[in-house]
């Protein structure tokens, strides 16, 4: 027992990656876990491959190389990862915990099987419906089956209309958690720029994933947003339990609010660790933290802020 | 054998054709990922507009046939190059950053729009030039079958490769070119950088659409006849040429121009001119469906 | 004070100068002129001088005003934005009712044999198109694919009716679904490939398979009879009795004169219905997980990606059921012709079913059936104003302007309103206002 539940209970484990367009290597071997109930801070410069990493575990890329493996329960085991990778099946769940190969897995069968759910750099709501539909999409794997895949919601049974009813429960409670009830029926893409990147979160967690993987959620908030933002995320997760994987910009956010930080430069992984070790490790400072001492300051004061009561 | 060297020849003079015409479509689709849908309406276009000045000049002024083509070549590339510039400017400049089927439906409606405009002010009819420039010059004789290669052939092969050597030079070593190269890359960063992107745009689609117009002017040279719907066949055959060739490369276009031309005239010859058109357009799903970078264009991986 | 009030007035003049020289260079020589082939089959050039002067001077006179109100105090603005009507509840059923009413109120009003070009052109025919409209927007108002091939679907529904009529013997009910069907089939066959691809190379690919189609139906003679088309299969019946004169059909059962009117009406009401059950199935789909996942993937097909949403399985299912309307309008379009052919399924057909899409704001049944019954309706109005011939002729076409006017009309509500309804959107479902509550 270390302390630390990357290492004693990994949920995700990213195994030597490397993912390469044409010449360019944006991300090169780079290994680590994220454990769970964590969470887990990704950063790095502006193109350091944390977006591209991003996607591989998503499914929308194809790492060049290397293995990521999943199991929504935590407990990731090398031995069983190894079994399964000699075979050519993408999950198994003998032992009981479900477990994911997602390098072999498309990007929806990701979302939808390993309930790995994400949000995007530049926002991808569906901007002409409204915020309650968009939360409601979100359901829709759960939605699917009781409808009857379309029949017996056509001559409107009652049992799609009480799972219907349950999905717009579960979405006001989401909408109002992020302050956007009111603004319920209105277009998703007439909402204010830190309301959008709100509710892309808040759809996200409609679809009750195990992970949650957050692209830069506080770009572009102000400090009092992304102040707002860091407690939400800290509350979602210790409600819900779920396993939150960021990328962040915002120093004063990342080290608030983590467990854990990896971070990336140049496509390598470069440090890896809590965040008290990663601020301390020189190449870290070096390559990002040092250019934005500035920066550093208020975070620091933020988080003994934090920590006091 | 003989008949081979035929069709390759006649392949070769109506693949020029279409490269002219798939350089428009692949050089839009580059600058702004938009399928110009109208274009090949806009080659029709110009076609007519080839025709009646070229009846203006030898039945209006009595000018040769010879010299009237030559005059009628240039003006009607500034004619329809006009056209294209006033197309651009009315129903794509504004779509720009519209959601993503605007710019589509919109040359949709632009192309529906000229094929009809065509057709009321001048007649739904074939309309054919008496030939000229139909001197032939015997390749191979004596046998079964003797080659022939027609002076309009070698006019039409040789315009175009003199065209395309310019466009090459204009592309490659100018400053537009490299503004529009630099817009196709990214628009955004070209426009910080001094670009002027909507003129590289506007210039994009005048040169395109000089380029369709000698091929017009070319394609009434070689059928000695035009309809108002001939936009549509070749305007598809053409987008084919561009996508086989990889859509967004310019030698693309000429090459995928040649293969379209060549399988187009062997497949009449050998299968069934009924089914000739078939032969392009199942090309064309073949294509988009299994190698959508087709031949020279560079392979992508959606950015998310 | 002066030169303020004077500027805008001389700039309008400059823009509207040079509006008309580019005017002119664009109607020099296709308006200006016009070649048509004398005796010898010869061509021979007509100057048309006047109306190449209409042209420019209406190009002056456009660009004047639009720059006259370009130059307007920009307060005006607002008051533009104000009036969006609200949906009447009144609206649709009384709209069924005149539906419903049309083809016997025309038939008391104008006899059986005047009756006929009313219940059959403006009565099927558009409702026909009704029909397409309501099918094709699913798959692009709805799922946002634009299907350039849809006629094919079209063309399967008729050609299978005019084929599988006669061989099998069945009654039009049973082959009315058979033929959805079998179109259904046909888009799923085509779908499965082609779904994977970018929206405008998806446009492009249906086209050419619908262009294909097409180039089949006019060549494998031994089965579609080539450009001569098919006819002579079974015709509609009033439940087994046949619209003919004699002892045994309809009329003479029903004691009635016989009228060829009958047929169409029955025929009107067929399709009435089945655009009425068409509508039912489209309404309530929208409102449950399928039909958010088709505006979804409208929306942002990666986004959905995101969320599990196997999106190339809800695109077959936009693609294959817009298919299956159009299957059943083709077979209740042979019905009505008693005769199929190649020329009826060109391309001009799917944008004019595109357009009508298009034009009613991608997305709304109420705009789709409105644009059908403007774009069909009014150029069967304008071929019965005959006086027009006498103007323009007696080739006048109005089909011909008919598509000149569509096509402007697309690039213009793409230009301004390009998302249509979109944004007058009604969500499929609301929370209305946040209840009053803790105070
Ligand atoms: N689809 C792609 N095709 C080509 N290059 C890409 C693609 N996606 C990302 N890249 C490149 O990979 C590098 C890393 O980008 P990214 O992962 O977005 O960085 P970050 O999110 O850390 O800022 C960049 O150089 C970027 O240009
Ligand atoms: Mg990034």
């Amino acid at each position: 027992m270390t302390g630390f539940a990357w290492i004693d209970d990994p949920l995700l484990r990213v195994d030597r990656v490397t993912m390469r367009f044409g010449g360019l290597t944006a991300v090169n071997d780079v290994s680590f876990s994220v454990g769970r109930g964590d969470i887990t801070a990704l950063i790095g410069p502006n193109g350091a491959g944390k977006t591209t990493l991003f996607n591989c575990l998503t499914g929308f890329y194809k790492p060049t190389v290397g293995r990521i493996a999943f199991s929504p329960k935590g407990g990731l085991d090398d031995d069983r990862i190894d079994e399964l990778t000699a075979t050519a099946r993408r999950n198994s769940n003998d032992g009981g915990e479900d477990l994911y190969l997602l390098e072999r897995m498309a990007d929806f069968e990701i979302a939808k099987k390993a309930r790995i759910a994400r949000t995007f750099q530049n926002i991808r709501l569906f901007s002409g419906m409204s915020a309650l539909e968009n939360l409601i999409v979100a359901q829709h794997i759960a939605l699917t089956p009781a409808s009857g895949y379309g029949v017996f919601g056509l001559i409107g049974l009652p049992s799609y209309r009480r799972a219907e009813s349950e999905a717009v429960e579960r979405a006001k409670k989401w909408l109002e958690r992020i302050g956007l009830r009111r603004r319920a029926d209105d277009p998703a893409g007439a909402l204010p720029y830190g309301d959008q990147r709100r509710l892309e979160i808040a759809r996200a967690m409609c679809a009750n994933p195990a992970l949650l993987c957050l692209d830069e959620p506080a770009a572009g908030l102000n400090a009092n947003e992304s102040h707002g933002l860091a407690t939400l995320l800290r509350e979602i997760r210790g409600e819900s339990g779920v396993s939150i994987l960021l990328i962040e910009h915002d120093m004063a956010v990342v080290m608030a609010i983590s467990d854990h930080v990896v971070v990336l430069d140049y496509g390598q992984k470069i440090a890896d660790g809590s965040p008290l070790e990663v601020r301390e490790n020189p190449a870290v400072i070096a390559a990002y933290l040092g250019v934005e001492d500035e920066e550093l300051g208020p975070a620091e004061a933020e988080l003994t802020a934090e920590t006091k009561p | 054998m003989e008949i081979f060297l035929q069709q390759l020849i006649n392949g070769v003079t109506l693949g020029s054709i279409y490269g002219l015409i798939a350089i428009g479509y692949t050089m839009v689709f580059g600058i702004i990922g938009m399928v110009n849908f109208a274009h090949g309406d806009v080659f029709m276009l110009s076609a007519f507009i080839a025709l009646l000045l070229l009846l203006l000049l030898t039945q209006g002024f009595g000018v040769a046939e010879g010299p009237a083509f030559v005059v009628v070549l240039f003006a009607s590339m500034a004619l329809t190059a006009l056209w294209n510039f006033v197309i651009e400017r009315v129903a794509y400049r504004r779509l720009r950053g519209s959601f993503r089927l605007a710019p589509l439906i919109s040359a949709i409606g632009m192309s529906t729009f000229l094929a009809n405009f065509v057709t009321v002010t001048q007649g739904p009819n074939n309309k054919s030039i008496p030939p000229f420039l139909d001197k032939v010059i015997a390749i191979t004789s004596g046998g079964a079958y003797d080659v022939t290669l027609s002076y309009k052939q070698i006019l039409i092969v040789a315009v175009t490769a003199a065209l395309l050597a310019a466009f090459w030079y204009v592309v490659q070593k100018t400053p537009l070119g490299r503004a529009q190269r630099a817009c196709e890359q990214d628009a955004k960063m070209a426009a910080l950088l001094g670009v002027d992107v909507d003129r590289t745009i506007a210039l994009t689609f005048v040169i395109g659409a000089a380029l369709a117009a000698v091929a017009g002017s070319l394609f009434l040279l070689h059928y000695g006849v035009v309809k108002s719907s001939d936009g549509f066949v070749p305007g598809v055959k053409a987008f084919t040429a561009a996508v086989l060739g990889g859509i967004g490369s310019l030698p693309g276009a000429v090459l995928g121009g040649m293969a379209i031309g060549l399988i187009e005239t062997m497949w009449g010859q050998y299968f069934s001119s009924d089914y000739k058109d078939v032969a392009a357009f199942s090309i064309l799903a073949v294509t988009l469906i299994f190698m959508p970078s087709g031949l020279l264009g560079r392979p992508d991986v959606e950015k998310v | 004070m002066l030169s303020a009030a004077a500027s805008p007035f001389s700039r309008a003049l400059k823009e509207s100068a040079l509006a008309t020289l580019i005017v002119a260079g664009l109607a020099f020589p296709i308006i200006a002129f016009r070649a048509d082939p004398d005796f010898n089959n010869l061509l021979e050039l007509s100057a048309r001088w006047p109306l190449f002067l209409a042209f420019c001077a209406l190009g002056f006179g456009l660009r004047f005003l639009l720059s006259l109100w370009e130059s307007r105090p920009k307060a005006a603005l607002a008051l533009a934005q104000a009036t969006t009507g609200k949906q009447r509840k009144w609206l649709a059923p009384a709209a069924l009712a005149a539906l419903v009413a049309y083809p016997l109120l025309i038939l008391a009003l104008l006899g059986p044999q005047a009756a006929l070009k009313w219940v059959d052109t403006f009565g099927v025919q558009i409702l026909l198109y009704v029909l397409l409209g309501w099918g094709l927007n699913i798959t692009v108002g709805l799922a946002g694919l634009l299907d350039l091939g849809y006629v094919a679907f079209y063309a399967v529904g008729a050609y299978g009716y005019a084929l599988l009529a006669p061989l099998t013997g069945l009654s039009f009910w049973a082959l009315l679904p058979v033929c959805g069907l079998l179109a259904a089939f046909w888009g799923f066959c085509i779908g499965f490939p082609v779904l994977r691809l970018r929206g405008d190379y998806l446009a492009i690919v249906t086209l050419a398979f619908g262009e294909m189609l097409r180039i089949v139906a006019v060549n494998w003679d031994a089965v579609t009879k080539g450009e001569a088309g098919l006819y002579g299969f079974p015709g509609l019946t009033f439940f087994g009795l046949p619209f003919i004169p004699g002892p045994r059909g309809f009329a003479a059962h029903f004691g009635v004169a016989f009228a060829g009117v009958h047929k169409l009406i029955f025929l009107y009401y067929l399709v009435l219905a089945i655009a009425l059950l068409a509508n039912f199935v489209s309404i309530r789909l929208r409102r449950l997980p399928l039909g958010r996942a088709w505006e979804a993937l409208r929306e942002d097909e990666i986004a959905c990606r995101a969320l599990g949403l196997d999106t190339a399985k809800i695109k077959l299912t936009a693609f294959a059921l817009g298919a299956f309307f159009a299957g059943v309008a083709g077979c209740l379009f042979a019905l009505r012709q008693g005769f199929v052919s190649p020329s009826s399924f060109t391309f001009t057909e799917s944008a004019t079913i595109l357009a009508i899409v298009v034009l009613g704001g991608g997305g709304s049944q109420f705009g789709v059936a409105m644009a059908a019954a403007l774009i069909v309706g009014s150029s069967e109005l304008l071929r019965e104003l005959t006086f027009l011939k006498a103007i323009f002729g007696e080739n006048f076409d109005p089909t011909q302007y008919r598509m000149l006017l569509v096509g402007i009309a697309m690039v213009a509500m793409m230009n301004f309103r390009p998302r249509g309804l979109v944004s007058m959107r009604q969500p499929t479902i609301t929370l209305g206002p946040e209840p009053e509550a803790r105070s």
